[in-house]
C-alpha cells in the first residue's frame, strides 16, 4: 500500500538528479504533497512560496520563461481553484512547461472534509486550452507519469491522492494512452485515479454475477485516448465511467463528449452527483458515495439490468 | 548629458504620436494609461536596460514585464522604435492574426517577455524571472511596470512579499501612479494610500519620482542597480493621458481610442509641446 503523492515526491528526486533545470515550488504544504523530499535533497532549487498559491503558480511561469522546469504543488483544491486565474493567464495561455501537482484529490482525503476535498479540479483544468491532465491509479503509474512530464512542452496537471492504495500496475504509463486492465464483453468500465483499484475489484464481483466487464485505466484524462474508447464502445455497447470527482466536467464528461459525437452508446457516470464532499473516514466516504467495490458493482449491475 | 535628455524627449514625442496613431487605426484600446508611462518605458529601453533589440531573446538581457498590460500600445511603439520589429506592424494592432494583441502576448511577439492583461500576474511572473536570475547567478535585471489601480489586487501583495523574502534585489518595480482607474480616482474606488509606507513595511527600497522627468527616473533606476538585498519600488508620479491637454487626468480617456478629429488635435499638441 502506497499513496500516489509519495510517487510524486520520489519521482521529483529522480528528475532533480537528471535535470539541473528542474525547480520545485510549494505553498507551505511540502510535507503533505511530498515535495519535501526534493527540498531536502536540492535546497537551492526548492522555493517555499508560503500560503499564496496564486503567486506560486505565476512565479513558476516566470521561472519557465527563463528556461526552468518548474514543478509546483499544493492541495488540489487550492492549486486548481484558488490559483485558477494564475493557471489560466500565466501558465495555460502561454503554454509554458509548468507541472502543477494537486495532492489530496477526491474524498479519500477523509476527515478534513468538503473544504479540502477536490471534487471539481479535473473539470476546471479540462476547460483550459493547452492543459494536459493525468490522474494516476497507483504509485507505479504516478511515478512514471511524473517522470514523463519532463518531455512535455506545455503545462500538465497531475492529481495525486492522500490515502494509500494497493500497487497493482507495472508503471508502464504512456501519455495519452489508456491501459486495458481487463477484457470483457458486456460492459466497459472507464476509471481514473484512486478508484481504478476499486473498479478492478468491482469487475471481479461482477464476474461472479455473470457480468463480463472490460476495464480501462484512463490515467490521461486529457487528451483522452479516443481510439481506445471507440474500440471498446463498439465491442461492448455499454460504457460506465468511474471517478472520485463530480460527474460534471471530469472523466465522465470527457468520455460522454467523445462517444456522443463519434459512437453513441448507453452510458452511466459514477462520481459525485453534483455535491461537495464532507468529513468522515476514507472508507466511510467511499461507501457513502458508492465508490468501493461493492458500491461500483451494484451500481453497474442495476444499470445494466435497466439498459 | 543635455543632448541625451533632448534625444529621449524627442523619442518620447514619437512614441506618443505612434500610440495615438495606432489606437486611432485600431479603433479601440487604452490611451490614458499608455500616455502616462511613456517616459518610464523610454528611460528603460533607450538608457537604463541592458537590451539589444536585434537579440530580444538573448539569455543575458534585462527583462521588462508590463504588468499593466492594457498600456501595451506604449510598449509596442517603444519596441518598434528600438528596432525589435518594423514600425508598419503597429498598424495591425488588435487586428485578427496580428502578433500585436490587445494585451501583451509573449507567444507571438519577440520582445514581449510575458503574457499579461489580467492584472497582477505580470508582477508575480517578474518575481519568477528574478528568482531564475538569482538561481543561475546571471546578473540580468528584471523591471516591472504596475498600475496604481492594479494595487487593489491581492496578488500584487503576495508577489511583493515573496520578492522581499527572496531578497530579489535584481527586481525593480515601477508604479505608474497616475491616480486614476476605470471607475474614478484610486482613493475613491479603493484607497491604496499611503503607498510608500506600505512598500517600506514590506521591506522594499522605495523611491518616489516625477514620472515624466527623465533625469529623475534614470537617477532612480541607476540607484536601484546598486541596491543589495532589497527589491526596489519606484513610485512614478504621472498624469494619465499626458501630453494631450483634453485627455490629461480625465478618467473618460482610460479605455477609448481617439477619433479622427481628436487625433488631429492631439498630434498638433504633441508636436508643439516641449
Amino acid at each position: 500500500m502506497k499513496a500516489t503523492r509519495d510517487a510524486y515526491g520520489d519521482a521529483l528526486l529522480e528528475l532533480g538528479r537528471k535535470y539541473k533545470d528542474v525547480v520545485v515550488l510549494d505553498a507551505d504544504l511540502a510535507g503533505s504533497t511530498r515535495s519535501l523530499k526534493f527540498k531536502e535533497a536540492f535546497p537551492d532549487r526548492f522555493f517555499d512560496m508560503g500560503i499564496a498559491e496564486a503567486n506560486m503558480v505565476d512565479v513558476s511561469a516566470g521561472l519557465a520563461l527563463c528556461g526552468k522546469r518548474p514543478y509546483a504543488s499544493s492541495f488540489a483544491v487550492f492549486i486548481t481553484g484558488r490559483a485558477f486565474e494564475s493557471v489560466r493567464q500565466s501558465v495555460a495561455y502561454q503554454k509554458l512547461p509548468v507541472v502543477l501537482c494537486g495532492s489530496h484529490g477526491g474524498v479519500n482525503v477523509g476527515e478534513d472534509g468538503g473544504s479540502h476535498q477536490a471534487v471539481l479540479d479535473i473539470s476546471l483544468m479540462r476547460t483550459l486550452p493547452n492543459m494536459k491532465i493525468v490522474v494516476p491509479a497507483d504509485y507505479n503509474e504516478a511515478y512514471t507519469a511524473v517522470l514523463s512530464t519532463i518531455k512535455n512542452d506545455g503545462p500538465v496537471y497531475i492529481r495525486t491522492s492522500r490515502a494509500k492504495s494497493p500497487v497493482f500496475t507495472e508503471g508502464d504509463f504512456v501519455f495519452g494512452r489508456g491501459k486495458v486492465l481487463r477484457k470483457g464483453k458486456d460492459v466497459t468500465l472507464v476509471a481514473c485515479g484512486f478508484l481504478v483499484w476499486y473498479a478492478l475489484e468491482a469487475a471481479k464481483l461482477l464476474e461472479k454475477e455473470g457480468i463480463s466487464a472490460s476495464l480501462i485505466d484512463m490515467a490521461t484524462v486529457k487528451p483522452i485516448d479516443e481510439e481506445m474508447l471507440y474500440d471498446f464502445a463498439k465491442s461492448t455497447k455499454r460504457v460506465v465511467t468511474i471517478e472520485e470527482h463530480t460527474v460534471l466536467g471530469g472523466l465522465g464528461s470527457a468520455v460522454a463528449e467523445f462517444l456522443g459525437e463519434n459512437y453513441p452508446v448507453k452510458m452511466k457516470r459514477i462520481g459525485m452527483p453534483d455535491v461537495f464532499g464532507e468529513s468522515g473516514s476514507c472508507d466511510d466516504l467511499l461507501c457513502k458515495f458508492g465508490f468501493n467495490a461493492t458500491g461500483i458493482s451494484m451500481a453497474v449491475k442495476e444499470w445494466l439490468g435497466k439498459n | 548629458m543635455k543632448e541625451e535628455m533632448e534625444e529621449l524627449k524627442k523619442i518620447a514625442k514619437e512614441i506618443r504620436r505612434d500610440i495615438l496613431l495606432m489606437l486611432n487605426v485600431a479603433g479601440s484600446g487604452h490611451v490614458g494609461g499608455s500616455l502616462s508611462c511613456v517616459e518610464i518605458l523610454v528611460s528603460l529601453y533607450f538608457k537604463v536596460m541592458n537590451y539589444d533589440p536585434r537579440r530580444p531573446s538573448d539569455k543575458d538581457r534585462d527583462r521588462f514585464v508590463l504588468s499593466k498590460g492594457h498600456a501595451v500600445p506604449a510598449l509596442y511603439a517603444v519596441l518598434s522604435r528600438a528596432g525589435v520589429f518594423p514600425r508598419n506592424m503597429l498598424w495591425t494592432l488588435r487586428k485578427l492574426g496580428s502578433p500585436l494583441q490587445g494585451h501583451p502576448d509573449a507567444k507571438y511577439l519577440p520582445g514581449i517577455e510575458a503574457s499579461t492583461g489580467s492584472l497582477a500576474h505580470g508582477l508575480s511572473q517578474a518575481c519568477g524571472m528574478a528568482l531564475a536570475g538569482k538561481l543561475d547567478k546571471n546578473p540580468f535585471r528584471v523591471y516591472c511596470l504596475v498600475g496604481d489601480g492594479e494595487m487593489d489586487e491581492g496578488l500584487v501583495w503576495e508577489a511583493l512579499l515573496s520578492a522581499s523574502h527572496y531578497r530579489l534585489d535584481n527586481l525593480c518595480v515601477v508604479v505608474d501612479n497616475n491616480t486614476l482607474q476605470i471607475d474614478g480616482r484610486c482613493r475613491d474606488v479603493m484607497n491604496i494610500y499611503p503607498l510608500e509606507d506600505k512598500f517600506k513595511a514590506f521591506g522594499l527600497y522605495t523611491r518616489s519620482v516625477d514620472g515624466h522627468k527623465f533625469s529623475e527616473l534614470i537617477g532612480a533606476f541607476e540607484e536601484a542597480k546598486k541596491n543589495k538585498g532589497f527589491p526596489t519600488v519606484i513610485i512614478a508620479r504621472t498624469v494619465k493621458g499626458k501630453g494631450v491637454s483634453f485627455m490629461e487626468d480625465k478618467v473618460e480617456y482610460h479605455g477609448v481610442a481617439p477619433t479622427d478629429e481628436e487625433l488631429k488635435k492631439a498630434l498638433e499638441e504633441i508636436d508643439e509641446g516641449d
